[in-house]
């Protein structure tokens, strides 16, 4: 065995892009891709939950962290590496931010990256998940974005929603399978 | 990424420490593959805030003890508690070694309740160079002993080259559980 595509969802104003199966023992890892990925309303977020009960809710607690390096083309504002506790969740329920303030004031502006989540259907440890995303932020620049945490539950995720914090989606998630 | 092509799966059940040994047990670790990939799932430790670790022994010390290699490295974090606490992220110093040959860390502060683990992945470069070091680097993502989630990096390179042909995973106080995964990516 080696890295499987499973699943390959294409948004184009989409109000979200759901995994509701195959998510399973199958695989210790999976692999989102995410491509071409643009919201669109300016200066929303990108965001992911997972789901325990097949995609009927995504509402799972989960403890994260993240922090971001940005850069703007103007080369103003603030460059900076810096934790944000803006973004994170202590036990929250809500949908994790993997990519803030993203720009759509060009046809041209997108995100990319790579959600890790490991062993999902595992009912003894809490699930944990990464993210690195890289995409075109709302002031022109370029925004680095290192997202990572569990989700505090014993129970198995079964289910993975990707969304904007606002309004609908263009782009390409892809789901892989490693091992 | 390229493909991955996976090698060898080993279990951990209360161990002390699982290796991987080029030409043992069907494990391929030397110049087949530039670049070698190890997944770890579910990692706990019987003992709370041990540290997960890694060493290696280079092919002029086979079978030796992990003890011999020098090794660079970088090491940062970022962490959220569950409850209270302040977020951050920083640079280690404890974690990281300066021509060092102790083993690596690769997580440290890992809790050991029921349902807390360590989850990352170690990818390590052309291990059978004889010209070059041999560079690494890894992140994890884990349920601290404080209750807090914390994502930690790791880099560095092995200061020698002598291929190096054996790995060894373990914690640095007490056994552990957990399972990893070696790939080889073309």
């Amino acid at each position: 065995m080696a890295m499987t595509l499973i699943t390959t969802n294409t948004s184009s104003d989409a109000a979200s892009s759901d995994f509701t199966s195959s998510i399973d023992n199958t695989y210790k890892l999976y692999i989102f891709k995410f491509y071409d990925v643009e919201p669109e309303t300016e200066s929303v977020y990108f965001s992911f939950q997972g789901s325990t009960d097949g995609g009927s809710n995504y509402d799972t607690t989960m403890t994260t962290t993240n922090f971001i390096a940005s850069h703007r083309e103007d080369d103003g504002g603030t460059t900076q590496l810096i934790y944000r506790t803006g973004n994170d969740q202590a036990e929250g329920s809500a949908f994790q931010l993997l990519c803030q303030s993203m720009g759509v004031g060009g046809a041209d502006e997108s995100a990319v990256g790579e959600l890790h989540l490991f062993n999902p259907s595992n009912t003894t440890y809490v699930k944990h998940f990464y993210c690195t995303a890289q995409h075109y932020q709302d002031t022109p620049g370029s925004q680095n974005s290192f997202t990572a945490g569990y989700f505090n539950t014993t129970s198995a995720i079964d289910a993975v929603s990707f969304k904007m914090s606002s309004d609908n989606m263009d782009g390409t998630i892809k789901m892989y399978g490693v091992g | 990424m390229g493909i991955p092509t996976l090698i060898k799966t080993l279990t951990a059940s209360d161990s002390a420490s699982l290796s991987f040994v080029d030409g043992t047990a069907d494990v391929v670790f030397d110049s087949t593959y530039d670049e070698y990939m190890f997944v770890f799932t579910d990692i706990g430790p019987a003992t709370d805030s041990a540290n997960f670790s890694f060493q290696v022994n280079a092919t002029d010390d086979a079978g030796g003890g992990y003890d011999t290699s020098v090794i660079t490295s970088t090491a940062f974090g970022a962490w959220n508690y569950e409850t209270g606490g302040t977020p951050n992220v920083s640079y280690s110093t404890a974690q990281d070694q300066a021509q060092a040959a102790g083993f690596q860390t690769i997580a440290n502060d890992c809790g050991n309740g029921a349902d807390e683990s360590c989850a990352g992945i170690l990818h390590l470069f052309s291990p059978a160079s004889t010209t070059y070091v041999k560079h690494f680097y890894s992140t994890f993502n884990y349920y601290a002993s404080g209750n807090y989630s914390f994502q930690f990096f790791t880099s560095g390179y092995i200061n020698d080259t002598t291929a190096i042909d054996e790995i060894q995973f373990k914690m640095n106080s007490g056994n552990f559980d957990g399972v990893i995964q070696l790939f080889g990516i073309a």
